[in-house]
């Protein structure tokens, strides 16, 4: 057990620390306490921006192919920038679905042509990617999807509909999984297809959330006709592909949202020194020292479980049952801070933006609500209960 | 960055498992329940023998040499087996106070002599008030003729009833700031004052005594460590029992779970093994999660005190805070999924269920270290 670093890292760390210190803008720093985990609508030119420059610098796919724009390093390397990037409370990246996820699986299971055409436009915020995934009848059960993909000549002609598509209306790109042999038992007649969003037939929807944003979207594909050279990983093997992007995904949530998480909580500190509760300041609270307590352990826990997951990946192993329960942590730590930050502000809690009353600038109620998502996305958390129920602890399937 | 085991430190977790499996079954932990001792000389040689009573020595006083890390795999094996006897009193009580506070002729005399599994060595710091802070320690030790005269009650005393001797703590001076004014003495256990006796606990594994001092004149040599000035060293081991008996926690916890899984895959009901049911599989999900975010902040927590970093206090009250509630629950929920059989005296979630009972409470439970942890980080 050893948490020093080498000579090479310890350099990385300091360049990465002072290019934040020089680079992050001063507008950002004074907004984002408790900022979103996800990218929203109003920054969404601020984050495109943002993420340019990271990669210009280099801070950005760190893990990733030289040849495709990244760095070729390490897990270490990427863990020491997104440690550095909590410090500085860094903004998020606009393009979070392609770099979690869609840059990975191609990397591991595109064509030469694919990777080159596509990874490093990723990392650089040149396209935006989006997931296709849920339907309206096929959510947590995924495997019975109905989007329908026929071929004709060289290419696939799809039709049906997505839906909770995060960042859809601001997307170049998507990962789709659509039917190809609807013969085959349901996981094995689907396939992954990289999707240009600006081919005629395909239609954007914006759903208005709790929240009263818009940043997801039905998706609608009306006969679109897709060149067979954007299938991903073969056809009918799209379940596999599919199921590598989740597992990226959760292996991006080990890293990117603990930091992300960290950040919140260092929101929610700041929030209770200066909100007080019956002539007292929040933080000599005896209850409420508690809850920040319990949930700073909760969040140094999820870092330390992540870093034994990190560990495994290092030594060439597949992360273990840390990596799995990662979303699940973070789910439930990040809403209870959430939950935390309202009981925080207490009657306050109930004014927004546009109030000159509300506390600052009613950004915590806008996060609040956005986390009721958390556990609902990528998964939700009785799927991810399922999974650790069965592939971790081997209980029968239901 | 390394953030897992070396292969010597997961050789030492197989020999230690199988080492329980063979030396240390429920039947052995059963009997040693119902006996005041809760030892056989036997296991003690044998412990001896594996090098482990003095794991965390120095090798000149006839230790092993090595740190808290590879301590905390050998704790987790002993949670595993609910292991009962003195090894917790006497190696990291008595024994790392000696090493802590002791003189080098303290530390010569007594840690070989653990090591070798020759001498048991309880501490008794905790009184009626049961708390955990200096300001707990009120018992007095009064200068007279040359000596010193201790007067006082210690509760929650580990295994003094069998130790050969008692490093109990006591105040010498009284200030305005509570660590001020606590010294340590080494007291045998048959002197004339002294009085151990055996207290019945709901975790019989468990071995608690009161230990009444009344008037015990000892000699200034039985003073370990300066006059006044022991706090520190009390601080410290603490701080390093805590990460071992978290470790031990930990092993517990993991222990219910496997059984838990394993029973849930053979109960059938409504015609399907009950791990099939949500119901059941969530809950299983969620006790893997707490165990292994325990074991993480075990882990963390027993590297920090190894490398003496300045986050050993913070990472030592996390680890406390979390796997109290965690071993706890994880208990908790092992007899609710076994049913009615969970229930019983004879399946063994009982023992854990309540190890993880007296566990909680010892060096502080979840609200205890929680209110640490808001210290530390300054709120």
């Amino acid at each position: 057990m050893d948490f020093t670093l080498t000579p090479e890292q310890e350099a990385l760390r300091a360049e990465v620390r002072a290019w934040l210190t020089a680079n992050i803008p001063d507008e950002w720093v004074n907004q984002i306490v408790g900022r979103a985990d996800v990218p929203r609508a109003e920054a969404y030119d601020f984050m495109r921006a943002w993420q340019r420059k990271l990669y210009d610098a280099g801070f950005i796919g760190l893990t990733w192919p030289k040849e495709y724009g990244g760095r070729g390093l390490t897990f270490m390397e990427e863990l020491i920038v997104q440690e550095e990037m909590a410090l500085a409370k860094a903004p998020p990246i606009l393009n979070i679905l392609g770099v979690g996820m869609a840059g990975p699986t191609i990397i591991a299971y595109g064509t030469e042509a694919q990777k080159s055409r596509y990874v490093s436009k990723i990392l650089s915020c040149e396209e935006i990617w989006c997931q296709g995934y849920s339907e309206p009848n096929a959510g947590s059960d995924l495997a019975s999807l109905q989007m329908r993909a026929v071929k004709d000549g060289e290419c696939w002609v799809i039709s049906g509909q997505k839906v909770w598509t995060s960042l859809a209306h601001v997307a170049d790109r998507m990962m789709l999984l659509a039917r190809t042999d609807p013969d085959a038992k349901r996981h094995k007649g689907i396939t992954y297809f990289l999707l240009d969003m600006h081919l005629p037939g395909v239609t954007v929807k914006p759903l208005k959330q709790l929240t009263g944003d818009a940043e997801f979207n039905e998706v609608f594909l009306d006969n679109v006709r897709v060149h067979e050279s954007e299938v991903l990983g073969g056809v009918n093997n799209g379940w596999a592909v599919g199921l590598t992007t989740l597992m990226y995904e959760r292996l991006a949530l080990g890293f990117g949202l603990q930091v992300r998480l960290r950040i919140a909580l260092d929101g929610v500190v700041d929030l209770a020194r200066r909100m007080e509760k019956d002539g007292r300041v929040i933080t000599k609270d005896r209850i409420m020292r508690q809850k920040i307590a319990q949930l700073w352990i909760e969040t140094e826990a999820l870092k330390y479980t992540g870093a034994r997951g990190i560990t495994k990946l290092l030594k060439g192993e597949m992360p273990g049952p840390e990596a799995s329960s990662g979303k699940m942590i973070w789910v439930d730590t990040h809403q209870r801070m959430q939950e935390l930050a309202m009981e925080i502000e207490g009657p306050y809690s109930q004014l927004t933006r546009g109030s000159d009353w509300a506390v600052e600038g009613g950004l915590w109620q806008y996060t609040f609500l956005r986390s009721r998502a958390n556990s609902v996305e990528g998964g939700t958390t009785e799927i991810q209960k399922n999974i650790i129920g069965e592939r971790v602890l081997g209980l029968p399937k239901d | 960055m390394n953030f897992g085991f070396s292969e010597e430190q997961e050789l030492l977790r197989a020999t230690a498992r199988k080492f329980f499996e063979n030396e240390c079954p429920s039947t052995f932990v059963r009997a040693r329940m119902e006996e005041p001792g809760g030892v056989t000389d036997e296991f003690w040689t044998k412990l001896a023998e594996q090098g482990w009573l003095g794991l965390v020595y120095p090798e000149e006083v006839g230790g092993t040499g090595l740190g808290f890390v590879d301590l905390v795999v050998l704790m987790e094996e002993m949670g595993r087996a609910s292991m009962p006897g003195p090894f917790f009193s006497t190696v990291l009580l008595g024994g790392l106070t000696i090493l802590e506070a002791g003189s080098t002729a303290q530390r010569k005399e007594w840690l070989a002599r653990i090591a070798s599994g020759q001498a048991k060595v309880a501490l008794a710091l905790t009184e009626p008030s049961a708390r955990w802070d200096a300001a707990g320690v009120t018992a007095t030790a009064r200068e007279e003729g040359g000596g010193f005269v201790l007067s006082g009650t210690k509760l929650f005393v580990l295994d003094a009833h069998i130790a050969e001797a008692i490093v109990v703590a006591m105040r010498t001076r009284e200030s305005g700031r509570p660590e001020d004014g606590v010294s340590l003495f080494l007291v045998p256990r048959d002197a004339r004052g002294l009085e151990a006796r055996l207290l019945p606990t709901m975790d019989q594994t468990r071995k608690l005594c009161e230990v009444k001092l009344g008037d015990v004149r000892v000699g200034k040599d039985a003073l370990v460590g300066t006059k006044d000035g022991a706090w520190p060293a009390i601080d410290r081991v603490i701080q390093r029992a805590t990460v071992a008996l978290c470790a031990e926690m930990c092993g517990g916890a993991q222990k219910v779970l496997d059984m838990t899984t394993d029973y849930a895959k053979i109960r059938i009901a409504f015609g399907r093994p009950i791990g099939a049911y949500q119901g059941v599989k969530h809950k299983a999900a969620d006790m893997l999660v707490e165990v292994e975010n325990a074991k993480s902040l075990t882990y963390y927590a027993a590297w920090a005190v190894d490398e003496n970093s300045p986050e050993a206090p913070l990472a030592v009250s996390m680890a406390k805070a979390y796997v109290s509630d965690a071993f706890r629950r994880a208990a908790g929920n092992g007899i609710q999924l076994h049913g009615g059989i969970g229930f019983t005296w004879e399946h063994d979630l009982h023992l854990y269920f309540k190890r993880a009972k007296g566990s909680e409470f010892t060096f502080g439970d979840a609200t205890y270290h929680r209110e640490r942890v808001a210290q530390l980080i300054s709120l």
